[in-house]
């Protein structure tokens, strides 16, 4: 065989490999999100939002874990979010290569592709066992401790994306570091950290684990945070696992709801880069 | 070529030498470098560096690259205080004042010596608070009066005319040239003492450089200037001083004219007339 014709049969060889491979991953997409919408679709009715979980056997909604799932991601993410950001400023702009930044970068890596049911059994262990029950708060820390490396992470790798230029430039007008940050920094890194945000919330709004052994569930309507409310990704799982047909088509509405909801936020996060992002003129 | 180019513009700064030698006699020393060493970590990139800026009139540093002339700018506002492993000894005297002292406020410092870098950094904040940034962090001012200070700086780069009317728009919209003198209004905002420009017009189209050259000269009866380029045509246009150096080492400083008609050093002569660099 002549070398060109070797490397034109290589060539189709990888492209064809390629293309297979990128088919069967995008048939697997296709066919969760169809069988999610086709099964969701058909129990999403007025009452998915405005019933309660019922009890088995009878029909109901999903209210009470709609209204979970949005206080512990709320409460989730003002502890998240702002722990996020300061470290991720930390790394970014004070420790940069110092020993001290370069282990917390590697401890933070570790945390983010930590199992999250290791972080559920964390806060088990140090919130729910000292406290004696399950709690909303237990429930909301874990998904902050979720929340902290997906933020760091973004932050630090947005607030990177700053000039040099313009930091000395800010500096070079007598700005002590903390007034270049707020005033420069933050603002030209201001759609990434947000996008970041929102990514993190996605994150957060979708784990099933670390709320098992923290939030745990609640068959009623609950706002006190010091009790076991009930949240979307559990109710799934108990729903799901049942032998109620009633509960299952409610597990995959809520399955549906959470992925649209999914959905929704890496919509706005692509728009918010896109929106946010400076009408850079180029020369 | 560039040999007949450089009378030209050597003849052109003669024309203006002569107002220039009266105010050089007038000018006294504004900022004094002696024995001047600076270290990148072990690399020494300046070596016993001695010489005084004068007030009111702008100092040329040309030479060629990695010789030092933006280390020696960067010395001048502590600029490299930013970089560990970055250290200077010496002595550089402002008004008498050692800024080389520990005790030296770098933020105070940074208001009476400002800097202008060679790409322009407009900040992620509209044309009126880019230029008003500095002023903020420098002083409490009423809001009538940063209005003014904001009109005067940009009326001081020759920006006016074009942002009058977006004021509100961001900083970042305008042209490459327009950018770099929003930058310029915004170090003249703070109303420093001593300006200093890295190769202010590097990275701008030839209109917009003679925009900077002219506001150079519109300034150079206020400040003390230091101007750091590549462009030895420059140099011989808009300063009345030039210094020019070699390998960290300060080889020969005079009026623009001698060095650029008369040079006393061989390497000097080099430079000048193309042979390296």
């Amino acid at each position: 065989m002549s070398r060109s014709l070797r490397r034109k049969v290589t060539n189709a060889l990888a492209l064809a490999l390629s293309a297979v491979a990128t088919v069967i991953g995008l048939t697997c997409l296709a066919a969760i999100l169809w069988t999610l919408v086709s099964d969701g679709l058909a129990g999403v009715s007025g009452h998915l939002f405005t019933d309660m979980t019922p009890p088995p056997g009878s029909a109901g909604g999903l209210l009470n874990a709609i209204y979970g799932s949005a206080a512990l991601t709320v409460i989730g993410i003002l502890i998240g979010a702002p722990i996020g950001i300061l470290a991720g400023t930390y790394l970014a702009e004070y420790g940069r290569e110092t020993r001290l930044a370069g282990v917390i970068r590697f401890i933070n890596d570790v945390l983010l592709s930590a199992p999250s049911i290791i972080v559920g059994l964390f806060i088990y262990q140090v919130v729910v066992v000292p406290v004696g029950h399950f709690s909303a708060v237990a429930g909301a820390l874990a998904l902050a401790v979720i929340a902290i490396p997906v933020t760091v992470r973004t932050t630090e790798d947005m607030l990177r994306l700053v000039p040099q230029g313009m930091k000395d430039a800010s500096t070079a007008l007598g700005a002590y570091p903390w007034r270049t940050i707020l005033g420069v920094v933050y603002p030209a890194a201001r759609s990434g950290i947000v996008t970041g945000l929102l990514l993190a919330i996605a994150r957060v709004s979708g784990e099933t684990a670390p709320l098992l052994f923290t939030a745990l569930n609640n068959q009623f309507w609950s706002t006190d945070l010091a009790a076991p409310i009930a949240n979307l990704p559990v109710v799934i799982y108990q729903f799901a696992m049942s032998p109620y047909p009633e509960w299952q088509q409610l597990a995959w509405s809520g399955a549906l709801l959470i992925t649209l909801t999914i959905l929704l936020l890496s919509i706005a996060a692509r728009f918010v880069l896109a929106v946010l992002q400076p009408a850079k003129r180029s020369r | 070529m560039i040999r007949a180019l450089q009378e030209v513009d050597v003849a052109r700064s003669a024309r203006n030498g002569a107002g220039d030698a009266q105010a050089r006699e007038a000018a006294r020393a504004k900022i004094e470098v002696s024995h001047l060493d600076f270290y990148y970590g072990a690399v020494r990139a300046l070596r016993d560096v001695s010489l005084t800026l004068p007030d009111r009139s702008i100092t040329a540093f040309i030479g060629p690259s990695g010789c030092g002339k933006s280390t020696l700018l960067r010395v001048l506002n502590r600029m490299y205080t930013l970089y560990p492993g970055h250290r200077a000894t010496g002595e550089v005297l402002l008004d008498g004042e050692n800024i080389l002292a520990q005790t030296m406020d770098v933020a105070r410092l940074r208001f009476r010596v400002g800097m202008v870098f060679q790409k322009p950094t407009p900040f992620p904040m509209s044309v009126f608070d880019n230029v008003a940034f500095g002023v903020r962090l420098a002083q409490r001012i009423s809001r009538p009066a940063l209005v003014e200070r904001v009109e005067l700086a940009l009326r001081d780069a020759a920006l006016w005319d074009e942002v009058k009317d977006k004021l509100s728009q961001d900083g970042r919209s305008l042209s490459g040239g327009q950018q770099q003198r929003l930058c310029v209004a915004r170090t003249v905002a703070v109303q420093p003492e001593v300006l200093l420009f890295d190769e202010p017009t590097a990275a701008l189209d030839p209109i917009s450089t003679l925009r900077i050259e002219e506001t150079l000269q519109s300034l150079r009866e206020r400040y003390c200037i230091a101007i750091v380029t590549h462009n030895l045509q420059q140099a011989a246009r808009v300063s009345s001083v030039t210094a020019f150096m070699y390998l960290g080492e300060l080889i020969e400083v005079g009026s623009t004219e001698q060095i650029f008609t008369a040079p006393k050093d061989r390497r000097t002569d080099d430079y000048v007339t193309g042979r390296f660099g």
